[in-house]
């Protein structure tokens, strides 16, 4: 006595086996289609600006005539704004990280940041902008300064760090922490010699993402009043700058159209940062990568 | 309570020394009481097996014996378990003090992703030392007396994770001798191994009583039966019985610890 007819069975395949192949051609399609826009994108960028890409452009300051504009002081800018944002954020987010993985003790209250923590990544740049303007520039008197920038932008970045190193922290075995505490290590020894070692790569992929994500946001330091047009360099950290998005933004909203080129030669720069920053990313985690 | 059926059994045949001393030990998992009036003296230099079915409390009990159960959160405990006569559960007892004289193997092999040098190393550095030529001398005693230095001395630069598993779980017990420690606790050492990884494991536990203090917990009863002087069944968190294994194995007292051995449960 079969409960399952064969027959009809193979009879009803058809439909079965026709959606299947659609659905890999309809997944296919998709992807096409954001290929195609970024396609799209890429190549007005790249007509447009590579005619303008050349060395004076990465050389010079930015000028009222577009023949004389360039992207230095963007350029040295947002070096600047990394050298706050890098070590600020990655201690700052580490060492969050680092206690509320391996210190903090399970309860409501760690629960509680832990789901904030998530929450802050979603929170509007332009509100850490207001947040930047109200403490750094005004509270403590940064004024307009590549501190205050680079402040306002690691605690942008910060929730990003957090939760990418809780993870790599999360990801090391157990017994390989048990194994070090039965040797008779503390837990500073266990989490300096064995926990971030194996850690490391993911925590540094989720760094240099979210310095990629520091790099290309504008709206915070619009907010902060960054200039966007600055024809001298920082020399310390109370110095004014001005970085890549702001200066594309700038010129984008020139009416004379050979500075929307320099826009496009602008972005290009942004680009191969942001390609060189991810690379690296991906380099670490590939020679760091360990089974356990 | 010296008056309880399974320590009071025990006559010291030599002047052999107690190690651990367990008097009245409880200990609770949040509301869950995992191990009741726990009575058991080890001795020193031989080999103590614990023997019981799964979720008998033996895991535990090893774990208490270097307070790695304190991982565990929600854990109490009530009792003693004098170490060389100092009670471990006092909080005064500093527990890195006592992992650096008590080492543990674990059920799986756990080195490090490291070098097989620095796994072996691990331990003496933590504690403070980094005298070259000391370090090469601790490694290469650890290695032989784990039996494994003949397989591993021409590649100790190279990860550990490139090692078999059984290869892995004689590096771990070499990192524990690195230590120089008094006693060892195995907590089923062999359970993820072969039966030719295992054989070997029990030859070295043989060499390794002479010098040391074992006490293996494991689910094998041959391998208690083969490997260890006393033996202790444990069921549902009580000591049923404790004493010399070949009489457990030959004449148990208890009826539930015959019925456990030929195999009738667990």
């Amino acid at each position: 006595m079969n409960l399952i007819n064969h027959e009809s069975v193979v009879k009803r395949m058809k439909p079965r086996l026709s959606k299947n192949s659609i659905s890999k051609w309809i997944f296919f399609a998709l992807t096409m289609f954001v290929l195609l826009i970024l396609g799209v994108l890429l190549y007005r960028i790249f007509s447009q600006g590579l005619g303008n890409l050349d060395l004076q452009f990465l050389q010079s300051l930015p000028s009222r005539k577009p023949e004389n504009a360039g992207v230095y002081a963007a350029l040295i800018g947002t070096i600047w704004l990394m050298a706050v944002v890098a070590p600020v954020s990655l201690l700052l987010g580490v060492g969050t990280a680092i206690y509320l993985e391996e210190y903090a003790k399970e309860n409501a209250i760690t629960n509680f940041i832990k789901v904030n923590i998530s929450n802050l990544a979603g929170v509007p740049s332009i509100v850490f902008g207001l947040l930047g303007l109200t403490v750094f520039v005004r509270a403590l008197a940064f004024g307009t300064s590549v501190l205050a920038a680079g402040l306002t932008m690691s605690l942008l970045v910060l929730p990003v760090i957090i939760v990418a190193s809780q993870e790599a922290i999360r990801a090391v075995p157990n017994q390989l922490r048990e194994a070090s505490f039965g040797l008779g290590a503390t837990k500073w020894q266990t989490i300096v010699r064995i926990v971030l070692p194996a850690a490391i790569p993911g925590i540094l992929t989720g760094g240099i993402l979210a310095l990629s994500r520091a790099i290309g946001e504008t709206a915070p330091l619009v907010v902060l009043g960054m200039p966007l047009f600055l024809a001298f360099l920082p020399k310390t950290f109370f110095d004014m700058i001005t970085v890549l998005p702001l200066q594309i933004y700038n010129w984008t909203g020139r009416p004379q159209a050979e500075f929307h080129a320099l826009a496009a030669a602008g972005i290009i720069v942004l680009l191969v940062m942001l390609i060189i920053m991810n690379s690296i990313a991906v380099l670490i985690r590939n020679k760091f990568q360990k089974r356990y | 309570m010296e008056t309880s059926t399974a320590t009071a059994k025990i006559v010291n045949p030599q002047e052999k020394q107690i190690v651990y001393k367990t008097s009245n030990l409880d200990l609770w998992y949040g509301e869950n009481q995992a191990l009741k009036k726990i009575n058991l003296d080890i001795m020193e230099n031989e080999v103590t097996a614990i023997i019981g079915p799964s979720g008998c409390g033996k895991s535990t009990y090893i774990k208490t014996l270097n307070r790695m159960i304190e991982l565990v959160p929600g854990v109490r405990t009530s009792g003693e378990i004098l170490y060389r006569g100092r009670n471990i559960l006092d909080k005064s007892y500093q527990v890195e003090e006592l992992r650096t004289k008590v080492g543990m193997v674990f059920q799986k092999p756990n080195p490090f992703p490291k070098s097989i040098y620095e796994n072996v190393a691990y331990g003496p550095k933590i504690h403070g030392i980094r005298d070259k030529k000391i370090l090469d001398q601790i490694v290469e005693k650890s290695l032989r007396g784990a039996a494994i230095w003949d397989e591993v001395k021409d590649r100790l630069n190279q990860n550990a994770y490139g090692l078999s598993g059984g290869q892995q779980q004689r590096l771990c017990i070499a990192r524990c001798l690195a230590i120089e420690p008094d006693v060892i606790l195995m907590d089923e050492p062999t359970s993820a191994l072969d039966p030719i990884s295992t054989l070997k494991v029990e030859e070295l536990v043989q060499e390794l009583k002479k010098e040391f203090s074992i006490i293996i917990v494991t689910h094998n009863m041959q391998q208690a039966a083969r490997i260890s002087k006393k033996t202790a069944f444990f069921l549902n968190g009580e000591v049923i019985e404790f004493s010399e294994t070949n009489k457990i194995f030959s004449t148990p007292e208890d009826k539930r610890t015959e019925d456990y051995i030929t195999g009738r449960f667990g």
